[in-house]
């Protein structure tokens, strides 16, 4: 305990000294560095916020040193996420590899795979994309078509896949492949590893309710995939898919507090948009809305330390299952509350009349409605609930 | 370590729970009810308890109590909502002591904990005066008389008011009708002059009651704190109640939520099992969403109380509106599940729902938690 508190001390004054005053509030979407072949800076402070990061081993804090993690425990990486949001910091890169390949890498990947791959993520060099979706398969993945067929030294792969989020911009793709059909649906399909810059992969971007094309049709066209870039047994993709998805759902029951693109929390908008008497908000309705939100993020946030206790201490709950589903839907209750504060000056799209602040806001609105769909939709994680954790019988 | 049972706390529940189901499951509450029983609790079972060390866990060892926190008592308090036990362990050993430890004199203390940890003398908070928790709303009234007081008026949903031996009133020495300024506490026997109690048969058969003061003399040493700061014992002392009570409304909902997954596994419509049933199925998935975060939340309110006092208005405010919230639903759920057997009185769901309802008016509705909650984050 001593240690860690020692531990948290360090932190704070390395950040103290390393993260330049530019780099600690909230970022604007495009601000944010993704990395990649083409990943730009969005200034030179940015840069170097990064780059000191990256060289203190503090990008993947709790990955192992050998691949350019910083080799901490999960409670001094955890130290090291709260101290940065303490000052208020950005993510100095925001990386679906971080996120969700590189966990399974670590998992299943062989050596060389690690070698290649995870230093590549950590370093910013590579940004990835998850090709699961397809235009027929979405909660059903498992029905996925997209195929791979062995031609000796590569797979040949043809198909599509769809909602692939920042395909456009990505240089890897990890997919999940049928190489079985003629299996059980999940028993026949593997985990590839795909470089975008391959003949034969073409993307078109999708555009969004929230104006914006974070999504893309991916097409894969004869692409050859050489062997090496198979992840983990032939046919065995469907277990380091349902790995992956762990760490995607945590990932994203987590963005309430954690988003890399925070909008204002709604009582402190609260404070600059409507009435106050006496230090209490005047519209009754509101104050309860923002009662209640506030109310269920206390308990979300104290159930997220729960899970993190309970993993350290070896206790198993139900918890963690959940997190998803109440996390995004919050996000949800959290953007249209923040919208109803606002009032006319909320539904801004565009333009020199309204505040930075006050469009993102709206175009957040916007992409919260994909929080309870993206991941596994809000159903598919009561579905889940139901089955894994009280045991109802199928449907 | 904060959010996970330790070794001791878990096997502490688990001994309460393996007692209270063989010795005090729900049909005694359903034999109190039906016998209408004059104490409405059973003497025997609260004399184990105590034999148990439960109305000592909070108490302090220069008290000779275990000193085992408030997580150990709160744990117990969950077991009892399980299985619906009348006993004064909420009144007596959670709010009566707590009175005592945080307001009252060495003197007091060393006079009444023994013998309330005994089970020997039972306590009761005479606080509510309207048919909603407003705490400094208080009419009644302490005049100096003779080196003592004199107490006039009235009480009601004074919870195990009818069979404590002292009652704990709260009453206005000074100040404005509503201000939290000018209230005190004191200690009257039941018995005392004065004291017309009259017991209210409520809708979850346990025990509660209207009580008048009239003229009711007590001597200077009854007073518990000092004259006019009342408040400032008597607030942290219901946050601990709110916590305790919210426990038990765990203990309540998971219990009736647990014995509703029970019957979909078991019941058959349409040749199938009706927990096979979608419809059913996401609303039982999001009773175990909010059954989680409740979880957390009432870990940590308890936690609270000893290790970071200052988080305790919050913690308690929360954790009361949130299981009040959840109580509702799940006793609620739990009846439509159970289709037209749900609503008979031979099936203990019933009991369930009914006590769910009165606890959600104990020490605070949703909307009373929900303005402090507000108003201590400023809006
Ligand atoms: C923001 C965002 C980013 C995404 N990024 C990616 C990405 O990078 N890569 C990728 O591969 N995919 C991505 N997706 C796709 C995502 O995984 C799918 O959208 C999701 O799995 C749902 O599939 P679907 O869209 O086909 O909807 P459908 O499965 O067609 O669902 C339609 C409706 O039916 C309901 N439904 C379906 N099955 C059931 C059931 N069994 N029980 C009850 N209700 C059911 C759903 O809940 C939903 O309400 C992204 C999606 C979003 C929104």
């Amino acid at each position: 305990m001593e240690n860690l508190e020692q531990f948290r001390i360090e932190v704070r004054q390395w950040l103290e000294l390393n993260c330049p005053d530019s780099q600690r509030h909230p970022m604007a979407a495009k601000e944010q560095y993704w990395g990649g072949r083409t990943g730009k800076f969005s200034s030179a402070d940015a840069r170097l916020w990064f780059e000191r990061m990256r060289d203190k081993g503090w990008i993947a804090p709790e990955w192992p040193a050998a691949y350019g993690g910083g080799g901490l425990s999960d409670r001094q990486g955890k130290i090291i996420k709260e101290e940065v949001k303490r000052i208020g910091a950005r993510p100095p890169l925001v990386s679906i590899g971080i996120w969700m390949l590189g966990p399974a890498l670590l998992e299943y990947g062989s050596e060389e795979q690690k070698q290649k791959h995870i230093r590549a993520i950590v370093n910013g060099e590579i940004r990835w994309c998850q090709g699961y979706s397809e235009p027929g398969s979405g909660s059903d993945l498992a029905s996925l078509q997209t195929k791979a067929e062995d031609r000796g030294d590569h797979f040949l792969v043809n198909g599509s896949k769809i909602w692939t989020t920042s395909a456009d911009k990505s240089d890897w793709i990890f997919c999940l492949v049928r190489t079985d059909p003629n299996v059980k649906k999940q028993a026949g399909i593997s985990f590839l590893l795909i470089d975008m810059a391959s003949a034969g992969v073409s993307v078109s971007p999708i555009r969004l309710i929230s104006g914006e094309s974070e999504f893309c049709q991916t097409f894969f066209d004869n692409v050859q995939v050489p062997k090496e870039n198979l992840l983990a047994e032939l046919n065995s993709g469907w277990s380091v898919a349902k790995f992956l998805l762990v760490h995607e759902r945590k990932l994203m029951s987590e963005l309430g507090s954690d988003s890399p693109r925070q909008v204002m929390a709604p009582n402190v908008v609260a404070h600059e948009y409507l009435d106050v008497e006496n230090g209490k908000l005047v519209d009754p309705q509101l104050r309860s809305e923002l009662v209640d939100y506030d109310m269920s993020m206390h308990a979300i946030a104290l159930t997220h330390f729960r899970t993190f206790e309970e993993k350290t201490a070896g206790v198993h709950s139900a918890a963690p299952l959940v997190m998803k589903y109440v996390g995004t839907e919050a996000e949800k209750i959290k953007s249209e509350l923040l919208l109803a504060i606002m009032g006319s000056r909320g539904l801004g799209w565009e333009g020199e009349q309204f505040t930075d602040q006050e469009i993102d806001t709206l175009r957040l609105w916007a992409m919260s409605k994909a929080m309870t769909i993206a991941g596994g939709t809000s159903e598919v994680q009561l579905n889940v609930i139901a089955k894994n954790v009280l045991q109802l019988p199928k449907s | 370590m904060a959010l996970v049972l330790n070794e001791e706390q878990r096997l502490l529940r688990d001994t309460a729970r393996d007692f209270l189901a063989t010795s005090a499951p729900v049909n005694a509450l359903r034999k109190l009810r039906d016998e209408h029983d004059a104490t409405g609790y059973c003497p025997e079972l609260w004399r184990q308890m105590t034999d148990l060390g439960w109305a000592n866990i909070i108490v302090p060892e220069v008290y000779d109590g275990l000193d085992f926190g408030f997580v150990g008592l709160s744990l117990i308090m969950e077991e009892t909502g399980r299985t619906l036990t009348a006993s004064p362990l909420f009144a007596s050993s959670v709010v009566g002591t707590s009175a005592i430890l945080m307001g009252g004199n060495t003197q007091q203390k060393e006079n009444l904990l023994p013998r309330v940890a005994a089970g020997d003398l039972t306590l009761a908070l005479a606080l509510e005066e309207s048919h909603h928790h407003r705490p400094s709303t208080i009419a009644t009234r302490a005049e100096h008389q003779k080196g003592g007081y004199v107490i006039n008026g009235e009480k009601t949903f004074v919870l195990d008011g009818h069979s404590a031996d002292k009652l704990i009133v709260v009453a206005r020495t000074s100040g404005e009708y509503k201000s939290t300024e000018g209230i005190s506490l004191f200690l009257v026997d039941s018995s005392a002059d004065g004291v017309k109690c009259h017991r209210t048969i409520m809708a979850d058969s346990r025990n509660a009651a209207n009580i008048e003061f009239e003229q009711v003399s007590v001597d200077a040493d009854s007073l518990i704190g000092d004259e006019n700061s009342g408040w400032d014992i008597l607030e942290p002392v219901l946050d601990r109640g709110r916590i305790a009570i919210a426990a038990e409304m765990m203990g309540c909902a998971l219990e009736a939520f647990e014995r509703t997954m029970d019957y979909l596994k078991e019941r058959v419509q349409f040749d199938v099992h009706i927990g096979s049933f979608q419809a059913l199925q996401h609303r039982a998935a999001h009773m175990q969403a909010e059954i989680e975060l409740c979880r957390s939340v009432l870990l940590q309110a308890a936690f609270s109380v000893n290790e970071a006092p200052e988080q305790l208005p919050i913690l308690a405010s929360l954790a009361k509106a949130k299981l009040n919230e959840l109580v509702k639903l799940v006793t609620n759920e739990a009846v439509q599940m159970h289709g037209g057997i749900g609503i008979t009185d031979e099936l203990d769901i019933g009991l369930f729902l009914k006590r769910a309802r009165v606890t959600m008016q104990i020490f605070g509705d949703t909307g009373f938690h929900k303005d402090r909650y507000a108003t201590l984050c400023n809006y």
